[in-house]
């Protein structure tokens, strides 16, 4: 029914939404990171060391991966507490590059020379992390949990003063993003069945915002959309030979000016439910 | 040995400090990160290899090469900052990574993707100092990276456009009220931010003799670095810190090995940002320029 071809876009599709939601998280709690490609890396080169050189099956070697990027996560997302907008951007950026060094240097996962011998990742198997990982999702914006994550991002000092755990919910939502990161990456490792360090370098990072701004900040399922045009546009655009970024990046100037919110910003989600609700336009 | 050392580190530093100051001025004034100043700093060191290669000396392409710049600065600040005014400050960030993803393909398209030689511009001698060698190269680069930053600080603290400057970072509302055109300012306040990444990059091409369409990240994020290190939106802050790191590098290279260079001065980046947010100039309170 699909080509092979087709289904390596729609694979990559999935691992780009999990990623996309990887820094979907922070931001939804007001951070942004610049710097999930390092959980990506630590994701990624964990999980094919386990399946490779100990013969874990896949799916142990994934969760282990993401488990320990969540927690570097957690360990990172603590001091960066202390930083703001900017300059919290700067730190993570530091952070991205801090690892994507380490693994340059580190002569188990070969250093600059990459990693290979995984395999393993199929189309089902990505979209059945993307599932779990989105109905999790939805769970939480139907949460109290969620709600606090929009106090927080909204107004964090107001947040703190009507007794939310306003240092829980941060370092929460960054480590669930680092471990979604790391998810990611360890699946992209056994898709792609070669990584070496520079996969994992700034760009990656900015890719993964990219995602979330282009669907919309406020709302998971513009990160789905947003990871969807990521994945397919480049391919849509190979007419334009050579001048595919410049236009790649015309578009993305282009789109920002005129939907600084995204695509799907959360009103025209909500627009719907109002109607349904019979409060419609109260208030707009 | 070590003083050759920190000589060299010098010499790489000032153009650190050159690209932190760019990224400075944007960011003490307008609160705004402009990524693209990497890609900027790329195209000053290509605007300048291709005069020399058509003869230009050295001494003018340097000056046409930063006003080109200059206005590869501006046109940014038209379509990707001053439309997006409105807008939370992480937006302009990604339009100006938009930017900077454009400006590198249109690079590659026109020069190719490989490393290109730069032209030996400057007859080459060595100077004995003592025990360390001083190249004619170095000193240029030297003598430029100080020229341009005495310049600056002359722009901000004795001219008209440095106080209008100095007032929009203070407070862009009593600025605006007192009369000072704010849109004109940040025309104004790109241009010498895209002229200064411009020289940077003419004075790496000088270093390294080899330039490529993906130099602007790498350096970029070192600028950024130094940006930090010295205090966030403070000018002279850069000036300090790009040396500093600079340093850092070279000496990690020469000690640590090379694989190392940039774990040093991320790790200094991130040491800064835990233990002093406001860098080493930088006030407690407010960063400012």
């Amino acid at each position: 029914m699909l080509s092979d071809y087709q289904q390596t876009l729609l694979l990559l599709t999935g691992i780009n939404v999990l990623l996309g939601w990887s820094a979907w998280l922070p931001l939804a709690t007001g951070q942004l990171s610049l710097g999930n490609a390092g959980f990506m890396a630590v994701g990624a080169y964990l999980a094919s060391l386990l399946s490779v050189q100990q013969h874990w099956p896949l799916a142990a070697a994934l969760v282990a991966g993401a488990m320990a990027s969540g927690l570097l996560g957690v360990i990172v997302g603590f001091p960066a507490l202390r930083l703001h907008g900017i300059y919290l951007a700067l730190a993570t950026l530091g952070f991205g590059e801090i690892v994507r060094t380490f693994f340059l240097n580190f002569e188990p996962t070969g250093g600059p020379m990459g990693m290979r011998g995984m395999s393993g990742t199929t189309l089902p198997m990505v979209w059945a992390w993307v599932a779990a990982a989105g109905l999790a999702l939805m769970a939480l914006r139907h949460s109290r949990l969620g709600l606090s994550f929009d106090a927080v991002h909204d107004d964090e000092v107001a947040a703190e003063l009507s007794g939310l755990g306003v240092t829980a919910v941060k370092v929460g939502a960054f480590g669930a993003g680092a471990a979604l990161a790391g998810l990611g990456g360890g699946l992209y490792a056994h898709h792609i069945l070669f990584i070496e360090p520079s996969t994992f370098g700034f760009l990656e990072s900015i890719t993964m915002v990219l995602f979330v701004l282009l669907g919309g900040m406020r709302t998971f399922w513009g990160t789905l959309i947003g990871a969807l045009i990521f994945t397919i546009l480049p391919d849509l655009l190979r007419f334009l030979h050579d001048w595919r970024g410049a236009f790649f990046g015309a578009l993305l100037v282009a789109l920002l000016i005129v939907r600084p919110s995204g695509l799907l910003p959360r009103e025209t989600l909500r627009l719907p439910l109002r109607v349904l609700a019979g409060s419609g336009g109260r208030g707009r | 040995m070590l003083p050759q050392q920190i000589v060299n580190g010098l010499m790489l530093g000032a153009s650190y400090a050159l690209v932190g100051v760019a990224f400075t001025l944007i960011l003490g004034i307008f609160d705004l990160l402009n990524i693209a100043i990497g890609e900027v700093f790329m195209l000053g060191a290509f605007f300048a290899l291709v005069l020399v290669t058509r003869g230009v000396p050295l001494a003018a392409a340097l000056p046409v090469a930063m006003i080109l710049s200059g206005v590869v600065s501006v046109l940014i600040e038209r379509f990707a900052f001053r439309p997006l005014r409105a807008a939370s400050p992480v937006v302009p960030l990604l339009s100006s990574i938009g930017c900077s993803m454009m400006l590198q393909d249109v690079a590659v398209n026109i020069w190719g993707s490989e490393r290109t030689q730069f032209p030996p511009s400057i007859r080459v001698a060595s100077f004995p100092l003592g025990p360390i060698l001083v190249s004619s190269v170095q000193l240029v680069i030297l003598g430029t990276a100080v020229g341009l930053m005495l310049l600056l600080h002359l722009l901000i603290q004795h001219t008209r456009l440095g106080r209008g400057m100095r007032a929009v970072a203070e407070s862009p509302e009593t600025a605006s009220l007192l009369g000072v055109e704010a849109g004109r300012v940040m025309v104004a306040t790109f241009f010498v931010s895209g002229a200064l990444a411009g020289a940077a990059g003419v004075l790496v091409a000088l270093t390294f003799s080899i330039i490529s369409p993906f130099i602007g990240i790498e350096i970029g994020l070192k600028g950024v670095a130094a940006m930090v290190v010295g205090g966030a939106g403070h000018v002279y802050g850069s000036m300090l810190a790009g040396p500093l790191l600079g340093i850092a590098e070279v000496l990690s290279v020469a000690y640590l090995g090379a694989a190392y260079r940039d774990a040093v001065v991320y790790g200094l980046l991130i040491l800064v940002l835990l233990a002093r947010p406001s860098g080493l100039l930088g006030a407690p309170e407010r960063p400012r320029l």
